[in-house]
């Protein structure tokens, strides 16, 4: 989509607003951190303390009771104990430290500055990419490396490619992985590769934090699947204690996936051209940027926990750094804001959350409009054609892309 | 964590015949907290320890209130009980306390009004000042319970070791009065029986406050007057005006004779530094805020990371705070040297002095120009050497 309200042929979703409008908004926006701001406290900071304490009374507990893991109901409490436990470390805790929303309190032990979690990617690679590049960069296409993390297509304007059609399968190892792809993500792993094809060696500095990368994963390895295994055998625990951990990180890995494409993936979130983002982007069009292209996870106070009010995708982006505790309290104004200038409030339950940013990812594994323009009928006919865009040169691949576009759009047109 | 070294024993301790089982046994102490520290990264033991005993042997130096009692309308004395790791003080020192207001920290030094205590306990008397946060914080909401920072008591405002063969003068004004009457329970304990005198000792003290309800320790130091341990002479300026040199002379005629200490607000030290200076005579000090301010053009603050606008009229570390950095920080008042940062390059303003303190690179080491961020005010472009996020 494009911000530039000026052009002539633009239908994009704030086509109706002006200049001025999207300065008003910033400015509400503005008055409505600045209300957070002025009541930040005591209340504030019990919750995170409180939170955290849960976190590691849950953690050592689900620790305690893994020692005797060869008792099936030891293993489940423990197993479950400690995805929550690791699940509340990395969202709720991790996530919303690092990001300065509690540097406020001035507590030197709950500070962005010192924190570090139970993830394969360091406080330090995390912070970078995710505060400086994702946040400032929201959805931008070839600039936010988050939006389809450098290895999907989640875009039309993104080109498809025949490796395209691996992406599913790829999301899904991400998932199962994701600690791991984090770690890579953050460490540009794949640019690093590009380069060093080209004869270009990395950077010291990139050395140097890989190096710290692979000492952190060999940490955190060692701890999970060596140190706490071993102290279990005492009760002959140790492979349970191990296979708990295994699950333990699993789920963790596959709901904080789940939980982040939820919140930019899901059909109808905006992406944004780098060449139509304003050089000097206001306040007001940065704002209009995170609220069109976040979305939200609806449901019960225990699921926003859960997901490090990241369900309060749209808030987080609009107000990265204010306490996440808050995000629940102000959603009303913003939704208000996001109605008064007739801005879609992109919300829904997890499931159908996390169904729809599948869909995309698979819908866009193949090229434009070939899922649209596919039925039982003519099945075969578009397999043979897909077939032949993977296989053929560049042109034939050209000619056979815009054909799927034409019958795409025209498909969809029928519909209508 | 620097924990390991705490942890060692030396071995010299250890009688010969059981040199060999301290080494076994403080391998294994080594041995255990490495495990402890893999099994809870990435976190630290200390972190689950601190979830059971905050004031455990090792941990970060903290103290649990006690009790809170009210001195005056707007002072109290609060009774902590130190963390394992407290080192104990001498009477006229202070510790610097850090406590959760409204949710920020802040870090204050007080003065500790007794000597050393059979129960443990270390007491500070805080009186609360108007816009004071933290001292109203302390007076008005601290309860018994509340877990507090510490650092361990620090500062020369102390008697000397030798009393012999020395008369003092002790000179307070207003909540001046803390240090001083931290020595005085110390020299002169007080028992149901009344106060015991252990030492002949000639100690004149001076307390100058607004009117008697407001002096904190007021019945203490009348107590001590009429049992003989002191000579007590109060000056009420709210009656009976400020006291000038003169009328001190007046007052105490064997000035010269006495080993001086003066604790009390900047006008008042000052004044009396001067004459001390122009008599010659040593004078030992204690002031209790930020007083003088001379403010210059201000400037900006560069830390790594982040830059930060700084009025002249702002110590560095209020407009580092208010920006959203995290800067180590103390007394506030330029006297705990706790926020001392490098200056790689710039230039700062003492707000008490106005003195300019430069640092350029390639003139300075490259460790930089350590700074007081509490009292000095950035006058020009500051490089600094600290994160900002």
């Amino acid at each position: 989509m494009t911000i530039a309200p000026d052009a002539p042929a633009y239908t994009g979703p704030i086509a109706h607003l002006t200049r001025d409008d999207i300065e008003q908004l910033g400015r509400e926006l503005d008055a409505i951190r600045q209300e957070v701001i002025d009541t930040r406290g005591e209340r504030d900071a019990a919750y995170i303390r409180k939170v955290i304490k849960v976190q590691r009374s849950l953690e050592l507990g689900s620790r305690a009771v893994l020692l005797a893991s060869i008792f099936p109901p030891a293993f489940v409490v423990g197993t479950v104990g400690l995805s929550i436990a690791k699940i509340l470390d990395n969202m709720e805790i991790g996530h919303n430290i690092m990001h300065g929303q509690w540097d406020w309190m001035r507590d030197p032990k709950i500070h962005s500055t010192v924190w570090e979690w139970d993830n394969a990617s360091t406080a330090e690679g995390w912070k970078h990419s995710h505060n400086e590049l994702h946040h400032t960069y929201t959805n931008i296409v070839g600039k936010d490396n988050d939006l389809g993390w450098g290895i999907m297509r989640v875009d039309e304007e993104q080109r498809w490619t025949p490796s395209s059609l691996f992406q599913p399968a790829m999301n899904f190892i991400n998932m199962c992985i994701f600690e791991y792809g984090i770690a890579m993500y953050d460490l540009e792993l794949g640019r690093v590769i590009r380069q060093k094809k080209k004869g270009r060696r990395p950077s010291a500095e990139w050395e140097m934090a890989a190096k710290r990368t692979l000492a952190k994963v060999r940490r955190q390895a060692f701890k999970d699947y060596v140190a706490h295994p071993a102290l279990s055998m005492v009760t002959l625990s140790g492979p349970t204690t191990l296979v708990a951990n295994l699950i333990a990180n699993f789920t963790r890995n596959v709901w904080t996936h789940s939980v982040i494409m939820c919140g930019h993936f899901p059909e109808g979130v905006e992406t944004f051209e780098l060449k139509d983002i304003p050089e000097n982007e206001s306040r007001g069009e940065w704002y209009v940027r995170q609220m069109l292209g976040s979305a939200n996870i609806s449901g019960s106070k225990f699921l926003h926990v859960m997901t490090g009010n990241l369900s309060h995708q749209i808030e987080h982006h609009i107000f990265p750094d204010l306490p996440s505790n808050r995000y629940a309290e102000i959603a009303p104004k913003v939704r208000a804001l996001f109605d008064k200038y007739g801005l879609n409030y992109h919300t829904a339950p997890m499931p159908q959350q996390v169904a729809s940013a599948w869909h995309k990812v698979v819908r866009l594994s193949f090229p434009n409009g070939f899922l649209e323009s596919t039925n039982v009928r003519n099945a075969p006919s578009q397999f043979v054609k897909l077939v032949k865009a993977v296989r053929g040169d560049t042109r034939t691949r050209r000619r056979l892309l815009k054909e799927f576009e034409a019958a795409g759009a025209a498909s969809v047109g029928k519909a209508i | 964590m620097g924990y390991m070294a705490e942890i060692s024993t030396s071995p010299a301790l250890f009688a010969p015949g059981e040199a060999r089982r301290p080494a076994w046994r403080e391998r294994f102490a080594r041995k255990a907290w490495e495990v402890a520290e893999t099994i809870a990264t990435p976190l630290a033991p200390a972190d689950y320890l601190d979830m059971f005993n905050p004031l455990r042997p090792g941990a970060d130096l903290r103290g649990r209130v006690v009790k809170v009692t009210p001195e005056t309308a707007d002072a109290a004395t609060i009774e902590i009980k130190p963390g394992a790791d407290w080192q104990g003080h001498t009477p006229g020192q202070y510790v610097r306390v850090g406590v959760d207001v409204n949710g920020v920290r802040h870090w204050r030094a007080y003065s500790l009004t007794h000597g050393p205590r059979k129960d443990g306990l270390i007491s500070i008397t805080v009186k609360a000042v108007p816009d004071g946060k933290v001292s109203s914080h302390l007076v008005r909401r601290l309860r018994p319970g509340k877990i507090v920072h510490l650092e361990q008591a620090a500062g020369d405002f102390v008697l000397p070791s030798d009393l012999r063969g020395h008369k003092f003068l002790m000179v307070t004004a207003g909540s001046g009065v803390t240090p001083v009457i931290g020595m005085l329970r110390n020299l002169f304990p007080v028992t149901d029986e009344g106060v015991v005198e252990h030492q002949r000792l000639d100690v004149t003290v001076v307390h100058l406050a607004p009117s008697r309800p407001d002096s904190i320790f007021i019945r203490n130091l009348e107590s001590l007057h009429e049992a003989g341990a002191i000579r007590l002479v109060t000056r009420y300026t709210g009656s009976e005006g400020r006291l000038d040199i003169d009328a001190l002379t007046e007052l105490v005629p064997d000035l010269k004779e006495r080993t001086a200490y003066a604790c009390g607000p900047a006008g008042l030290l000052d004044s009396l530094q001067a004459w001390y200076d122009a008599e010659g005579l040593p004078l030992q000090t204690e002031q209790f805020r930020l007083a003088t301010v001379v403010t210059g053009e201000g400037g900006t603050l560069a830390f790594t990371g982040k830059t930060v606008d700084a009025p002249g009229d702002k110590p560095i570390l209020d407009a580092a705070e208010e920006a959203g950095v995290l800067m180590p920080s103390g007394c506030r008042m330029g006297i705990c040297f706790g926020c001392v940062l490098p200056m790689k390059e710039g230039a700062v303003r003492d707000l008490r002095s106005g003195e300019l303190t430069v640092a350029r690179p390639g003139e300075t080491g490259p460790e930089g120009v350590p700074i007081q961020t509490c009292i000095s005010a950035a006058a020009g472009e500051c490089v600094i050497d600290h994160p900002a996020s």
